[in-house]
Parts: C-alpha cells; structure tokens; sequence
C-alpha cells in the first residue's frame, strides 16, 4: 500500500480537525479489517490516516430499558454480540451479530466500521472503482460477472450490495447514528442523529460514499430504542457455514394486534446497493394473520420489483425466501421447518 | 522371499500402526521455517511487475522512475520489448529493493507500454473462434451408432468442471543468494532434486554449482514442479545486487493468477447399455481449457472400457495461465464426466448405481475385485442399501435428501529414490534424501521404516531432506514418494544390518551369519552372548557405517494402481439451491500403509479439496476485463471446518493388500468427491445439475429446467 | 485536509519508531505506518510463526492475539498496536516443550504442511479460553475463522476437543480470556 501520515488523536475534536472536508486524501481507522485491505488492493489511498484507538470512551454499550441500547462507535461486534442486553433483547441483533465474518473479525471490528464497511463489489475491490465504469462509461457490472450484485434498487449506476450483514437489522429495530463534525468553533464539534435507514444511499456519482457521512464526520455511536412489543427475526441465506457472504438476508419485524399484524418492518440485506426496506411485503403483511400463506405472500411481494442483471436472477428466488422464512420465524410459525435443521 | 521384502504382518512393529508426523511439534509451534521464513543477512525483496492484459504486446519499459524509489537495488526485465505476452499476469520486470515496501513502490513505478491484443478467458463453450480452438481428432472404438440403436436405454447429458486453483497456502517463492560463481536457492517446490537442472539450462551455470533447499514447503498439490519465471527472476536480480540474497514470494493475487490452474472439462455424453445395465455404447464431445499450453484431455471414458466409442475432445486454447498439474491431473473431470453419465444412465434404467457400477466391473482394466469388495464396505458405512430409493424419491419438501456414489483410480506408482543411511558409532542413525515433505508424511515415513527395520523407535532416526545436495530423488508427483522412498529406506536399513551386524561379529567372536537384530539388540541367533545397540553400534570403531539404498522399481516392496470407492449424503433446500454434505464415506486401498495415521490424513484432506471443488471453487475470468475477478481468499472459496461434514475414511488392508506393498495414497480420493457428491444432489433433486461447483445459482438453474 | 492545530502526534508518511509490546517483550523498529502487524512480526522481529497467506484477513494464517482476543495480524497496522499486548504462536511452546493444545495438534494428526497451523493453534488457543469445554458444533462455528488448504479439519475438530479435555484436567486457570478490551 502506499505511503500515509499516522495520527492517533486523543480527542474526539482532535480527530475531526485531522479529517480533510473531501473524500480522499484522508481515512478513519478503526479495526482496520476493511480499511487495510482497501489500502493494499489501492481501492482506495488516503494520505493520512486517522486512528479512533485513542479517543476515550467510545467502546462503551450501556442499557436502559426505557432509553434502549447506546453502542460506542468503536465497540467491537463481539462485545456487542455478547453483550446481556444484547442477547436477552435484541435476539435477532446478537443472531445477525454472531454469523457475521469470523470469530478474528468480530474481536477487532468496531460497529462503527462495519456500519462504515465499503462494499465487497469485486470490480471495486481490483481496482475498477466504486461504480465500476470503463473508458466508455460502460458499466463492467452489465458487462461482466454480477452474480453477486444488486437484484433491488439496481438502476445504476450502482450495482454492488451494501456489504454490513448487521445493518438492516438495526434499521429494523429503528436504530439511529450520531456523528460528530466541525462545529461553529474548533474544538466544539457539531453533532447530528440521522436514522440509520437515511444514512444510506446509494452513489450516483464516482467518489461519492454509500452512506451520508460527512468525510470529516466521525461516527460516534449507535442507538437502538427498547425493542417493545415487537416480535423480530433475522435469516440469512448463504452457502458455506462459517465466514462466508450471505446471498440475502432478510429482518422481520412484527408488531401484532390480537392476532393480526398490526405492522411490519421487512428488511432485506445483500441484495441493494443499501439495506433494503421492502414496502410491498410489509403492505402485504399489515392486517393479516400470520400463516405460512402470507409469509409465501410477503415473500413475493418483496421481490416484485426484483430485477436481474443476467447473472444474479437466483437472488431473488433466494431473497424471497428469505422475507419468507424470516416472517415464518418472526411470527413463530418456523418450529419444525427442515430449513432451519439443514442450516445448523 | 527376499530380505528386503516387508516383515510379516505379525511381526511388524510399527508400520502399518498410528505414528504422529515427526515434523509436527516444529509445525505447531512455529519453528519449521518454510521458503517463506528464510531471512538472510543483507536480503533484498523482490516484486515483479506483470502484464495487466490478457493479451499483449510489450511496446516499451521504461524503468526510471522506479529507479529513483529510494531502496531501489536492482530490476530485471523478464519480457522486453516485442515480446509478446499470453495471459494478464505474466511476469514482465522483477524489482528488487531493500524492503518490501519499497520494492512495492519501485514495481508500481515501473512505466510499461502496451500493445492490447484480442483475448479468449472463458471457456464454458465449445463454440469458440477458431483461433482458440484446437478441435482433436475424433476417436472411434467398435460400432457406436450399431451399439446405441440396440441399447435398452440411452441417457443423454452435460457435465463439467471450471477452471480452479491449487490456492498453495504458501505461495511461490524463493530466495536466491549468489556466491562467487553458484548459487544457492530456497524454494517452495515439490522438486528439490529437479529444480537446479531447470536453473542451470536457464541460467547457463554449471548444474553443480547449483543448490536447492526446502525443507519445509507449504503444500503444492502439482503446482510447484518448476522453477518458473518468478524463480529465475529471483537470481538474476541477486546476481545483479552483487550477490546479495533476493526473495521472491507471490502475493496471493499472483498466486491466484497465475501460480496454479486446474483446466476445465466439459462434454455433452450420451451413453447406452442393455436392461440389465452391462454398458454398450459411449459418445462424448467435450472440451476444457489448459490456457495456452493445452493439456486439458481427459481420459474418457473413465475407468470403463465400454466396447463401442465415439469420443470427440476440443482444446480451447485461451489466455489465462498455464495449466499446472494437480492432485491426480484430468481424473476428477473424467471422473464426473464418465460416472455421472452412469447415474444418469442408471437413473433411467431405475437401477441403483451401485448395482450398475456392479454389472460392469468386468470393464475395468484392473483390480475388479477390490472394487467389489470396496462396494460392499462403502455399503455397509454408509447404509447405502438400506436408505438409498430412486431419484427424486428419497424425500420430499423443501430440503430434500440424497445418496451418490463413485468410484476411481490411480496408478501411485513409486518413484526413484535414493537416500544414505548413517549408523554413528554412539548409535545415532540418520537418513538423508533430495526429497520433500509437501505435508503428506514424507520425513514420517522414512523415519518409520528405517525403524522397523533397525529395531529402533521412530524418535531415534535422524531424517534430513529438503536439499538438492543428499541423495538425489524424484519430485513429488502422482503419488510417487511413499513408495519410492519406503523401498529405499527399507532396502537401505536392511544392507544396514547386514554391514552392522558383519563388522560387530569380530566382538562376539562368531560369523555374521550367526547373528541377529532382534528385539533392540544384536544376539547370536538361538542363544547366547548378545550387544544392545548402542554397543554395538561402539564396535564400529572410528567409523560411521554409511549406505545408499535405491529404488530399484516396482517389486515387492512397492507397486502401483490402486482403486476406491466413495459414497455423499447430502441434503439439499430446494428454494435456496443451498447444497449441505452431511457424510462423505471414503473406501479407499492403497496397498501396504507405512503409517495409519499419515495415510488417513492423505484421504481427508483429499476429501475437503473435492468437497470444495464441488460446492465452491472456481476461478473466475472476466472475458471484457480479461482478469480474473476473485485471486484472493475470499471469492476463491476454500472449505472451512463446518463444511465438511462427517468424513468416514476406511482404508483397505489385510494380505491381499500388503502383499502388493506400498502405494501412494496422496492423490486417488481427491478423485471421486465431486462426483459422488453431484450424483448424490441428483438423487436429491431429481434432475442432475450439470456443471460444479454445485452452487445455489447452478442447483435452482436446474431444478427450473434451465440447459446450461 | 486541515493543517492541524493539534497536539497529536503525526507520523509519517516514511519510517519512523514503532514500539510494540509482543509476547511480554518491547520490540523496536523503524517502519512506514503503513507496515503491517504481520509483517512487523516477520520481517522485524524474527517472528515468523504467523504466516503471510490470503494478506486478506480472511484465511487465518497469521492470527495472533491482542490483549488476549484472536485477530488477524494481516489487517492490522503496526503503529496502531503501540501500547496492545500482542501473543504470537512463539510463546507457547517457551523451553522447547509443546503446550497442551499444541500437543493436542500433533496427536490428533491436525496438520499437514503446517503452514495454517500456527494460526489454527493460536485460534484454538484463544477459542478453549473463551470456552473451556466445547461442543462439536460450537468448534465449527467457533474455528471458522482459520481455513486449511491440506484439508485437516477432522484433525482440528479432534484436537480442539482433546486439548479442551487436557486443559480442563490440567485445571489451569484461563490465563487468556478474551473478551477484554482491544
């Protein structure tokens, strides 16, 4: 990799003063699982680097029941993953949490990275750019091997899927972001809350980022409300047991009135170029009674504007089952399913 | 009877027994130093600068800003100006420099102009433009199209294999370090012995001059025979930097693209046979890609010498890498190929395939009957005739089961070797041979024997390889070096005994003939005065007792050919494509076992590279970039721990088996997996999924009845 | 990008002092930030039991363990673990005799070229500390994170569950609990 400047601010202000106000020349290091493999395949080349490491307090994960979870941005996933509250109110959270990469990864991966993580695109990673164009604008996605790219969202110019298996989950449980930029005077920084569901988005333009971070703006934490009532499930698709990509992820929120569902968050990972919010399914569950017809239903409905792009149409056969399974779970109608057997 | 043949099985001490790999202590804990570890005083570190298009023509280098990184020391140009380059990844200019950093930077500085050529990188089509199509002659045996219009039954299907990687752990590499005028290398090679011939034609040095070490080498699975480029590159910088040391490693991109590629097979079959299932007629078109070089014919068809053919084989002739050979090179392909097309076959017969397999044994060249009984074991440990029912009837629902076997061969022939044998007057014994240890068992192996022999525990042998400098032995291919080097060390350890006991006689004052070793002592047979070993070994005098054995070929020590049986259990979630191994059982016969242990371990492990080739591996080309998409760890998916199943390995013994001596072991069970596995999804799903690996997007293809 | 009022340190670019702490000793060198842990640990300090594989963080060759978790020396910078309390596979076996998970490798045949084992012994290490007594299944899940190219995964699976076993009647207290902060 090439050449940079270190330095390992001890203060939030600090660290932001260190960032230049262009995406660039300048890069945030947390754990460093995705960002030094960026810089060795020359993805991307940043001339300084600046290390959270020495920033104190921003690993902490505290819990209340009226306030909900309170994650610093540099908690690794493994604390997280292990942490009681976590794992006693944020089930589907600890089970995203706990399939994601490897065990190594999990030890050294802050939650504000993984939010952060750049996407897995292999035109992007040997060095073709994020929104993988030829001399001619041609996109080498349409041209070449997309069988692991985007069936939703997928109008372009991107094509790649937003990479972070834990995302659509915490967007389900309607989690929030506050990140940390210049303020009005240096050493005060400013600082917003953006709900994770519009922190990302997908570029239109080379250069742009897949997510609303400022490039001087740190993340600094991550809030997820007390999960009520809700009855929440997360399932993924994915071929090998361990560290391996899933093909689609699927979380699904239920909230029930009597029998019926009263709303649904449906949330589909890996297959958009940013968590993907499926309105067709939850239309499709509102007012129903949760059977094995509708989560069948709710499947369909949230691939329907599913398209390929010739080599990735098995996604969707996948996806849709993953909605479907995943409101099987979450309406508790999944007890016996061969599937689940086969995927432990 | 010979003295050198094998003690009886009841005699035996230690071979044939479990014995840990004596290289594993200095493996687990670090200390085994690889090509990769080797630190010289003053080492320079090369990269190489490769050609980013499949197809090229190098119109002009220009190194001087690479010359100005600070650290530069040295550059070679591989491939000047006009050459013209074959695939993207081709070396071009080796840089070497102080550190790796900087030789990074110097690669990356280096300007070269290029000429873009029309490439080929795909191959999953015959229909190729004729400029990479090398259409073979096509083959006739007997009267196809008589034997298919009176068949009972023809099944018609596609089948294939993709390009995949050998994905050595540790790269390709050496080290190379010049002296006043010989040069002394460390190499990751398969080839200790073989590899300063290739550098003394190339380099124009005196072979003698010329030493190779590797001692440790992070596996290789055919890779690693040659010096290749990267290897000459690494001496003629060190010979530039005045001598200094060079390494030369890949990095795992490089070893990805171009360090290591398994050609392809795909055909389009169609085979008949009569009611009963005896096979009648065979009709193949196929093709595969080699790269450049070719080499991608499969033997077909496999194993059974079915009496009327029609086989028609077309080289596609692209730009990626030369194929390299790997683990039993063409028979996986030929393998799914042949035994696939059977299932197929059997399946439309509603015929169990093991019955079918069964019915034509007759057609095998050799050693129908180990497969018979090999049959009949796989049966038992996998409940086959109990549980096995038709396709697409095992079960029914969203996951579904199957059972799918296979069968192979492999000749394993042993190889020459040499090795010397050195008893010490304090009664220390070492062995010494130009072989390597790839991680099969090599060192173990020659220490087992030489104890046996001698009457001494396995701890007390001394083996030293991994040097061009002992005596020389054949690379480790097809399964060579188990046979070779037994035969040798046991022909050595028993001349051994012969001078030992001869020149220990004067001290007991009897005939050699008279003597003994038996039981860790040198003793006048039936009775009477006798010597521990140490004390005899004192008797020697100021004289190490030294001898050469020798593979002689194939006799009683050693032999060749060897068959086996697998059978896949697994499960397949008919919604997701997703493809489960639940137990993959391997019957396998490899003639006399020298270590149990080590042996098992060759079979496991054959097991997991056909497991992954079956379910994940595939190198991915690019055909509008012309590269490869996935030359990392990542997209290039290796079978982790939780994907393997349950492994039942059961290796064939007893005296119809010892008796034929050692065989190799290394290669044969890396043959059958990825049939036995896509015949097992056929038998799940009812439809077979013609081409590995047997990924979700491939399986839901064909369970929607999509062609490939 | 601002031109800093601050009073960080800024290192680099071009070599500059890195101290690192690894296996209970203070090693030195002069490296570009951009020098990773892995190869600080190789081609600096003699440490080559770690090895170079996927360079990916992805293939668990060349795990070590930072203030007791198991990591991925491959991703991480060497600058960025001045003050962390790296373990490499060379501490294990200090005298020259084998630890018990290490014993457990050699036994069980779980290595065949032995160039993953350091780091599977290392992950193995780190894995039995964090769960001292487990289950198939959860050695699966739990040893995901190394892969082996040989294929000696029964091997691993076995002596994971024999050193797991050798462990719990040696009653060592877990010396290395992970789960610390990193």
């Amino acid at each position: 990799m090439n050449s940079f400047e270190y330095g390992a601010p001890t203060s939030l202000p600090e660290a932001i003063s260190l960032l230049s106000p262009r995406w660039g020349p300048t890069e945030i290091l947390a754990g460093g699982t995705d960002l030094v493999a960026l810089m060795k395949d020359y993805a991307v080349t940043p001339r300084r680097l600046v290390s959270l490491k020495r920033l104190p307090g921003m690993g902490a994960i505290a819990w209340s029941p009226s306030k909900g979870l309170r994650v610093g941005a540099l908690a690794t996933l493994d604390e997280l993953a292990r942490h009681p509250a976590v794992v006693r109110h944020y089930p589907a959270l600890a089970q995203a949490l706990g399939d994601a990469a490897s065990p190594q990864i999990r030890n050294r991966a802050t939650v504000g990275g993984n939010l952060c993580q750049r996407p897995r695109c292999w035109y992007f990673r040997n060095g073709y750019g994020l929104l993988a164009l030829d001399s001619r604008k041609r996109s080498l996605v349409l041209l070449g091997d997309n069988r692991y790219h985007a069936i939703l969202g997928n109008g372009g110019p991107a094509y790649f899927v937003s990479p972070s298996t834990i995302a659509p989950t915490l967007v389900a449980l309607g989690a929030r972001v506050r990140v940390a930029g210049p303020g009005r005077s240096p050493g005060l920084p400013a600082s917003r809350l953006i709900a994770l569901e519009s922190f990302y988005r997908a570029p239109t333009k080379e250069g742009q980022r897949e997510h609303a971070l400022r490039p001087d703006e740190v993340l600094v934490e991550l809030s997820v409300p007390p999960p009520g009532g809700s009855r929440i499930a997360y399932y993924e698709v994915r071929q090998k047991h361990g560290f391996d990509w899933p093909f689609a992820t699927a979380t699904v929120r239920l909230d029930l009135a009597g029998e019926k569902v009263a709303s649904a968050v449906v949330m589909m990972g890996h297959v958009a170029p940013t968590p993907w919010r499926s309105r067709e399914a939850e239309g499709a569950l509102a007012g129903q009674v949760p059977t094995d017809a509708l989560a069948a239903a709710a499947g369909r409905a949230a691939v329907g504007p599913a398209k390929s792009l010739g080599q990735n149409g098995y996604k969707i056969a996948i996806a849709q089952v993953a909605v479907e399974r995943a409101v099987l779970l979450a309406a508790g109608l999944a007890a016996g399913a061969p599937w689940q057997e086969a995927a432990s | 009877m010979s003295a050198y043949d094998w003690p009886p099985a009841g005699q035996r001490r230690i071979l044939g027994t479990d014995v840990a790999r004596i290289d594993a202590p200095a493996k687990a804990s670090g200390r085994a130093a690889y090509t990769h570890d080797v630190r010289l005083a003053g080492m320079l570190y090369a990269r190489t600068v490769r050609c980013p298009h499949a197809h090229a023509r190098v119109k002009k280098i220009d190194l001087s800003a690479a010359e100005r990184i600070p650290g530069f020391k040295a550059a070679f140009v591989v491939q000047g100006t006009g050459t013209e380059i074959f695939w993207a990844g081709d070396d071009v200019v080796a840089v070497a420099a102080e550190d790796e950093h900087a030789a990074e930077m110097a690669m990356r500085a280096v300007a070269v102009e290029y000429q873009v050529l029309p490439h080929l990188v795909v191959d999953s089509s015959a229909d190729v433009p004729a400029a990479f199509s090398k259409p073979m002659d096509p083959e006739l045996v007997g009267d196809p199209d008589g034997a298919f219009a009176k068949a009972d039954a023809v099944a018609e299907g596609d089948y294939g294999l993709p390009v995949i990687t050998h994905c050595c752990l540790e790269t390709h590499g050496s080290v190379a370090a010049w002296g006043k005028d010989s040069l002394e290398m460390h190499v990751s090679t398969q080839a200790v012995a073989g590899v300063p011939e290739q550098l003394a034609l190339a380099l124009k040095v005196p072979q003698s001059q010329i030493r190779v070490h590797a001692p440790y080498v992070g596996s290789a699975y055919g890779s690693k025979l040659a010096a290749d480029r990267w290897g000459l590159s690494a001496a003629h910088l060190s010979k530039q930097a005045g001598g200094a040391p060079v390494r030369l490693v890949l990095d795992r991109r490089e070893e990805q693209e171009v360090a290591g590629c398994r050609p392809s097979t795909y055909a389009h079959v169609k085979v008949g046979a009569q009611k009963d299932g005896t096979l009648v007629a065979w009709q193949s078109t196929s093709w595969g890609t080699g790269g450049l070089g070719g080499g991608a014919e499969p033997p077909l068809p496999y194993l059974f010498r079915i009496p009327n053919q029609r086989r028609q084989h077309t080289q596609v002739v692209n730009n990626i890498g030369s194929a390299r050979s790997m683990r039993a090179p063409h028979n996986p392909q030929a393998c799914l190929v042949t035994l696939g097309a059977l299932d197929d076959l059997a399946a439309k017969l509603g015929m169990d395939p093991v019955a079918l397999l069964r019915k034509n044994l007759g057609l095998l060249s050799a050693h129908a009957d180990v497969y018979a009984e090999e049959l009949g074991v796989a049966d038992k440990l996998m409940q086959w005739s109990k549980r096995w029912k038709p396709r697409g009837t095992m079960s029914k629902g969203e996951v579904r089961q199957g059972l799918g076997v296979s069968m192979h061969a492999w000749p394993g022939k042993a190889h020459p070797f040499q090795c010397d044998l050195t008893i010490q007057p304090d009664g220390t014994v070492s062995v010494r041979a130009g072989t390597q240890d790839l991680g099969t068992g090599t060192r173990t192996v020659m220490a087992i024997v030489a104890a046996e022999t001698l009457g001494l525990p396995v701890k007390a042998i001394h083996v030293a390889i991994g040097d061009s400098a002992y005596p020389v032995s054949a690379a480790s291919g097809g399964s060579g070096t188990v046979g070779g080097s037994a035969s040798a060390v046991r022909r050595a350890a028993v001349d051994a005994v012969a001078e030992l006991l001869a020149r220990v006689a004067p001290a007991l004052g009897v005939a050699a003939s008279k003597l003994e070793l038996a039981e860790g002592s040198v003793r006048v047979k039936g009775g009477g005065p006798s010597l521990t070993w140490k004390q005899a070994c004192s008797k020697l005098g100021g004289l190490p007792l030294s001898v050469r054995g020798k593979n002689p070929g194939a006799g009683a020590l050693a032999d060749s050919g060897v068959g086996g049986v697998q059978m896949a259990d697994v499960s397949v979630d008919v919604r997701t494509g997703v493809v489960r191994l639940h137990k993959l059982v391997a019957v396998q016969d490899c003639g006399l076992v020298v270590d149990r242990k080590t042996t098992t371990s060759q079979v496991y492990g054959s097991l997991v590279m056909g497991i992954g080739y079956s379910l994940y591996e595939e190198k991915l080309m690019d055909q509008n970039l012309g590269r490869c998409l996935n030359p990392n760890m990542e997209f290039y998916r290796l079978c982790g721990i939780g994907d393997v199943g349950e492994l039942v390995v059961h290796l064939m013994s007893g005296p119809s088996y010892d008796r034929r001596g050692v065989i190799g072991c290394g290669e044969p069970a890396v043959i059958s997996p990825g049939t036995a596995i896509s015949n097992a999804v056929a038998n799940a799903i009812g439809v077979r999924v013609p081409h590995l690996p047997l990924t979700p997007d491939r399986v839901l293809a064909a369970l929607s009845g999509a062609t490939p | 990008m601002a031109k800093a009022k601050t009073k960080a340190a800024l290192s680099g670019p071009g070599k500059v002092p890195v101290s690192v702490l690894v296996n209970g000793l203070t090693r030195k060198a002069e490296l570009e930030p951009c020098i990773t842990l892995l190869d600080a640990l190789r081609e600096h300090w003699g440490l080559t039991g770690a090895k170079r594989v996927c360079d990916r963080a992805t293939c668990g060759a060349c795990t070590v363990l930072v203030n007791g978790a198991r990591v991925y020396a491959c991703g991480l910078l060497a600058i960025d673990v001045q003050g962390d309390e790296i373990t490499t596979v060379e501490s294990l076996d200090q005298g020259g005799a084998l630890d018990p998970v290490q014993e457990a490798f050699v036994a069980a045949d779980a290595l065949q070229c032995g160039f993953c084992t350091c780091g599977f012994v290392v992950s193995a290490t780190a894995f039995l500390a964090e769960n001292p007594d487990p289950t198939p299944a959860q050695i699966r899940k739990g040893m995901c994170g190394n892969l082996c190219r040989c294929g000696t995964y029964v091997g691993v699976q076995e002596a994971v569950s024999a050193a797991a076993k050798a462990l719990s009647k040696a009653a060592r207290p877990p010396a290395r609990r992970a789960g610390g902060k990193r």
